[in-house]
């Protein structure tokens, strides 16, 4: 089974890092990646440029708007994800428990839909 | 096995669906574990016992309770499943759904009786999993290993049957769709995942306790809290907080003679005729912390046993060895550190050395600041103000717990004595 990891926190966290945390978390992320992969768990993940990137579109009565900034204001914003390849929902939780942004955001797991 | 033929009259057959409910109560837990185990379809598992005890009661009081009802249903239900998978599969067929449909087809022929392998800890376990929501889990759990139907349950809750019809439809989904799986958790995990289930039961038992209205039914839960907790020590015997939990659970029950008077008015504990305390309960009860506490692996449901196996200790209130309580809530708040814990800490510092030590701990910031919404909170300090004789002080704060209490054998204990302290000297 599909499982998408998606990280949410708090991005003014890793904008006031110091060189140093910003570093060992680098590396934090570098080792749980490798080990998703070793395991052959790890099917894809990303990190995402700050919510002040985004764009949003929407399509009302044929007429597209384009607003700047994310769908919704939130206190902790999607900065990243892991696609993995779990046998069940147990294994998918603690996959997502070490991701390191889990002791200072929130990681939201949701199964993908398999179609046919 | 009874005798087949109808019933000579309508208590008969009232007798005997009674039975037989008993019975499928008794069995439906395990023919679902093994049924959930055999097909990996909680949901399609569920529906297939539904259709199969909802036959048994159908036809059981006309042709008598076959000698083995548990394999009776387990039969049974594996015909439903092969009906719904067959009718299911016409749709979109899936590879291992048709495989299964050929093996079940096969063991239905040969009219086999299946094996009835005990599941029921890995029923447990997904039905409290903590990626369901809470009162999904405390449905679930009641109707796949209690046994109880959905309109019993709704009952018991005081909620209606399609509310928890809904509950019971979204944790099922959750299960299937999130790939929730049907195992014991790691040895790791146990603790964890074990306080999600003692979690369960203590509030079915909790519901049940807490009403003094709506009768028996609700009383009932409590029967059923003890139920589930004794099967989890039979299935977990190594785990001191299941003991505890169950432990704690009949020295609660105990009292449930004596907590309420003629009229439903909360008595408190102190006020209890303890003549109507439920001995063999007691004697189970403290005979359980006992041997938990032995095996020096403390927690909080063992604790909360021990205070109220203290309590049970005591033939007269006044005889209560108030120090031990307060040494067990002090050991209760290091373990739960709560406002609340708190708060029963100081009222049990007050019996132990007097009201006026009890009153200041109770002005300590950490309970009266996020406590001062909680009617126990000001019950607590007026009746150490009556203790004390200041009735002014007293009727000041049963008025303010009156304000905020919403039970209704509670309110009448408060109103009495709120009566007591304003009365004309």
């Amino acid at each position: 089974m599909q499982y998408l990891l998606l990280i949410y926190e708090d991005q003014k966290i890793g904008a006031t890092m110091d060189e140093k945390a910003q570093k060992d978390l680098m590396d934090a992320y570098w080792a749980y990646t490798q080990e998703l992969k070793d395991s052959g768990a790890f099917l894809a993940g990303e990190a995402l440029q700050p919510t002040a990137t985004a764009t949003t579109v929407r399509i009302r009565s044929g007429r597209t708007t384009t607003t700047d900034g994310p769908f919704a204001e939130t206190k902790e914003q999607l900065g990243g994800f892991y696609m993995i390849d779990a046998p069940n929902l147990d294994q998918a939780l603690k996959w997502a428990a070490k991701i390191p942004a889990s002791k200072t955001g929130s990681i939201e797991v949701r199964p993908i839909v398999k179609f046919g | 096995m009874t005798e087949a033929g109808t019933p000579s009259s309508p208590g008969a057959w009232l007798e005997a669906r009674r039975a037989i409910e008993d019975m499928v109560r008794d069995t439906s837990g395990r023919v679902l574990g093994a049924l959930v185990r055999r097909l990996g379809d909680f949901g399609l598992a569920e529906d297939a016992l539904q259709d199969a005890i909802a036959s048994a009661l159908e036809r059981w009081p006309v042709d008598g309770v076959p000698a083995n009802p548990a394999g009776w249903i387990a039969v049974s239900a594996r015909r439903r499943a092969l009906d719904r998978l067959r009718r299911r599969t016409t749709r979109v067929r899936k590879q291992d759904e048709v495989a299964l449909v050929e093996r079940l087809a096969r063991e239905v022929e040969q009219d086999e009786p299946p094996d009835i392998p005990d599941e029921r800890l890995a029923l447990v376990f997904t039905c409290c999993h903590p990626a369901l929501a809470e009162e999904g889990r405390v449905a679930l759990t009641l109707r796949a290993l209690g046994g109880l139907s959905t309109a019993e349950i709704a009952r018991c809750f005081l909620v209606p049957e399609p509310t928890v019809a809904q509950r019971i439809v979204r944790a099922r989904r959750k299960i299937q769709d999130a790939r929730i799986p049907f195992q014991v958790p790691e040895r790791e995990d146990l603790p964890e995942r074990l306080s999600s289930v003692l979690a369960v039961i203590y509030l079915v038992f909790n519901e049940g306790y807490a009403a003094t209205t709506g009768g028996l039914l609700r009383a009932d839960l409590c029967e059923e809290a003890i139920r589930l907790a004794r099967i989890i020590v039979e299935l977990l015997p190594d785990q001191t907080e299941a003991e505890g939990l169950l432990a704690l659970l009949l020295l609660h029950d105990s009292r449930r003679a004596a907590r309420t008077d003629a009229t439903g008015a909360l008595v408190t504990l102190e006020h209890q005729d303890r003549s109507h305390w439920d001995r063999a309960r007691i004697d189970e009860g403290r005979a359980l912390v006992k041997r938990a506490l032995e095996r020096r692996r403390p927690g909080r449901y063992q604790i909360e046993a021990a205070i109220a196996a203290v309590h049970a200790e005591a033939d007269r209130a006044e005889r209560t060895d108030w120090w031990q309580i307060v040494g067990l809530y002090t050991a209760l708040h290091s373990l739960v550190p709560t406002p609340v814990v708190a708060l029963n800490r100081a009222a049990a510092l007050a019996m132990a050395a007097g009201p006026r030590l009890g009153l200041q701990h109770l002005e300590d910031p950490a309970i009266s600041v996020p406590l001062d919404g909680y009617h126990l909170l000001h019950s607590a300090r007026a009746d150490l103000y009556r203790r004390l004789g200041d009735a002014p002080e007293a009727a000041r704060h049963y008025r303010r717990a009156l304000e905020l209490v919403t039970n209704d054998s509670e309110r009448r204990y408060l109103e009495r004595r709120l009566a007591e302290v304003t009365r004309d000297p």
